[in-house]
């Protein structure tokens, strides 16, 4: 317990380093006694900008989409018993990116701010219960990531039909931006939009640990040990599809961060799915901080998008943890 | 004294009668054994006391109370199951497991409270797996495994336990260790139901055989009442020779037994088999 409260501390630290890291680092760089005299409000207001209106909104906006990959990630994981579960490679990201696209691309973000996270997470939701309800009927866990990567491409398949009907090319380039994902340009006004979702749902999958920790016998004998199957599947379906949801109306859709985390994180808590949870959520968050300050500095013409990025780095390591798997295990 | 009660317990699965009117009693302090062949409905009946699976028909009770009615946690806390053992999703150490034998109780893994912790360390105990606890489970051998989840069950300190075919894919020696920990929790007060397939060792732990065929209990009694070489034939097919001195049982299995349904299309139409009423108990 004192090694999980360590651990957890060391990441919470590193996720602070990070995002100090982010608002110093950039296009122009700003020296450390710059950046806390505009943290504080104090410096000219050119950094004032930079740092509260453009670094650190987007450290925090890098932070928080990891945050929550990572967490839904790592709370899939434990409910499907399988390390290679993650909202990107079940088709919960993509079904999230094709209701926001569809928003924009019907202009209902008109409607109000909230329209998009909203319609983000409903897109979400679909796609979890749906999944839930396939990994009741199915029962064999490697179905179901493989009805997961066939619901991806659905949802990818009427992603590209929307673009190739895009009626001109700012949707075209708006909805694109969706679905490379990234938090160029985010303001604190689209995170506080993001923020009850996320807490919700960051709630929902704490409360549901206890079952995922008993979880690991199997559902036969979670069942006997007294957990509430029902009501494990739908904290994790409801919190995982708010987190996701509310993720992709931040960033868009970023692959691979929600496996590449908590599979980092499970030797370091005896792979106890429950104690998985937060660290893997803190460590994600670092790792898309830091690979988005790695965006900012490639030095290349056209800015390099945080999701492509993620998938460069995590989808080697999806096929590496899969193919690593024992054979009775899926 | 806890008492299970099951009275014409039937399930039906995809419109087909698994169970069909079993009735039996589990009370505290015995140990009795489930056998039946494969496909005979024993998990599935189970199943149903528990409430995982619907019943068709029939009444169970623990005392007045009805498993299937209970919260999943208060059925937990008084009736502990061991399912076939499943492999583990990760790889969690011996401690964690047996601990979640406590998560009725409300147990957290890491964090175990004054009775969590005496309890998981009384099932340790019992269970010889002192020097295990801080093993991964993935680098046990089936026998030590199968120990691990014994205590866990054991753990969970309910009156009743069901185990459903502990001893599976065990060696003798290791199926014996099994048995003498079910028995252990038995003589310690806990009434044990135990699936499984090796009469022998049943006839000479157990107090009761329970025989099941086509989802039927065609006997209910101590082994010397219902352990015959005609039972056999009966529930297995098979043709057998029983020898029985003392405690010590011996069945050896010679063969199939000639089938008396052979002629009969379905089991359905079968002569209803001859049901033992449950011999001098």
């Amino acid at each position: 317990m004192r090694n999980d409260a360590l651990l957890i501390g060391l990441l919470a630290a590193a996720g602070v380093a990070a995002a100090a890291a982010a608002c110093l680092l950039g296009s122009t760089p700003l020296g450390a006694g710059r950046v806390l005299s505009a943290l504080v409000g104090a410096a000219s207001p050119g950094d004032v900008i930079v740092v509260w209106e453009i670094r650190l909104p987007r450290a925090l906006a890098a932070f928080a989409t990891g945050a929550a990959l990572g967490v839904s990630g790592a709370a899939l994981q434990g409910l499907l018993r399988n390390p290679l579960a993650e909202p990107g490679v079940l088709g919960v990201s993509a079904s999230a990116t094709l209701a926001a696209t569809f928003v924009i691309y019907y202009g209902l973000i008109e409607v109000g701010a909230f329209a998009l996270p909203v319609a983000a997470i409903s897109g979400a939701l679909a796609a979890t219960a749906l999944l839930t309800v396939a990994a009741v009927r199915v029962g064999s866990v490697l179905t179901l990531i493989l009805v997961g990567i066939g619901l991806s491409s659905l949802a990818g398949a009427v992603m590209a039909l929307l673009m190739n009907l895009a009626p001109n090319p700012f949707s075209l380039a708006d909805m694109l931006n969706w679905t490379l994902g990234s938090v160029a340009n985010r303001s604190f006004d689209d995170l506080l939009l993001a923020f009850p979702f996320l807490a919700t749902g960051f709630g929902l999958l704490l409360t549901a640990r206890r079952g995922l920790s008993a979880l690991t016998l199997g559902e036969e004998a979670a069942a006997g040990v007294g957990v509430d199957l029902g009501r494990a599947r739908r904290l994790v379906v409801v919190g995982a599809g708010l987190v996701t949801g509310a993720a992709v109306s931040i960033a868009g859709a970023i692959g691979f961060v929600g496996i590449v985390a908590p599979h980092l994180v499970r030797p370091l808590v005896d792979h106890d799915p429950a104690r998985t949870l937060v660290p893997a959520a803190l460590l994600a968050g670092v790792i898309l901080v830091l690979a988005d300050i790695g965006v900012r500095l490639a030095p290349t013409d056209a800015e390099l998008r945080l999701g492509v990025v993620a998938a460069l780095i995590g989808a080697p390591v999806f096929i590496w943890i899969a193919a690593r798997r024992r054979v009775n295990g899926g | 004294m806890a008492e299970l009660a099951v009275d014409g317990l039937s399930v039906a699965l995809g419109g087909r009668a698994v169970v069909r009117e079993a009735s039996w009693r589990l009370v505290g302090g015995e140990l009795v054994a489930l056998l039946g062949a494969n496909g005979a409905g024993k998990t599935t009946a189970l199943r149903a006391v528990l409430g995982l699976t619907p019943r068709v028909g029939g009444v169970v009770r623990i005392e007045r109370d009805d498993p299937a009615r209970m919260p999943p946690s208060t059925r937990a806390r008084r009736i502990a199951y061991l399912p076939q053992i499943r492999p583990l999703a990760w790889p969690v150490r011996v401690r964690d497991v047996v601990a979640l034998g406590r998560f009725a109780h409300g147990a957290t893994l890491s964090r175990l409270n004054g009775a969590d912790a005496e309890a998981v360390a009384q099932a340790v105990q019992a269970c010889d797996l002192q020097s295990l606890l801080e093993r991964s489970c993935s680098t046990l051998s089936g026998g030590e495994l199968a120990r691990v989840h014994v205590a866990r069950a054991l753990a969970a300190e309910a009156p009743l336990l069901l185990a459903d075919e502990p001893t599976a894919a065990l060696d003798p020696l290791h199926q014996f260790q099994v048995m003498q920990l079910l028995r252990a929790g038995a003589d310690a007060g806990r009434g044990v139901l135990v699936v499984m397939h090796d009469a022998a060792l049943a006839a000479r732990t157990a107090d009761r055989l329970l025989w099941m065929a086509d989802g039927r209990i065609v006997a209910d009694g101590p082994p010397e009442a219902t352990l015959t070489a005609a039972r056999l034939a009966e529930v297995y097919g098979v043709r057998a020779v029983v020898r029985r001195s003392e405690r010590n049982w011996l069945v050896s299995v010679t063969g199939a037994a000639p089938d008396p349904r052979k002629a009969e299309s379905r089991p359905e139409t079968a002569a209803p088999a001859a049901v033992d009423p449950g011999g001098p108990a």
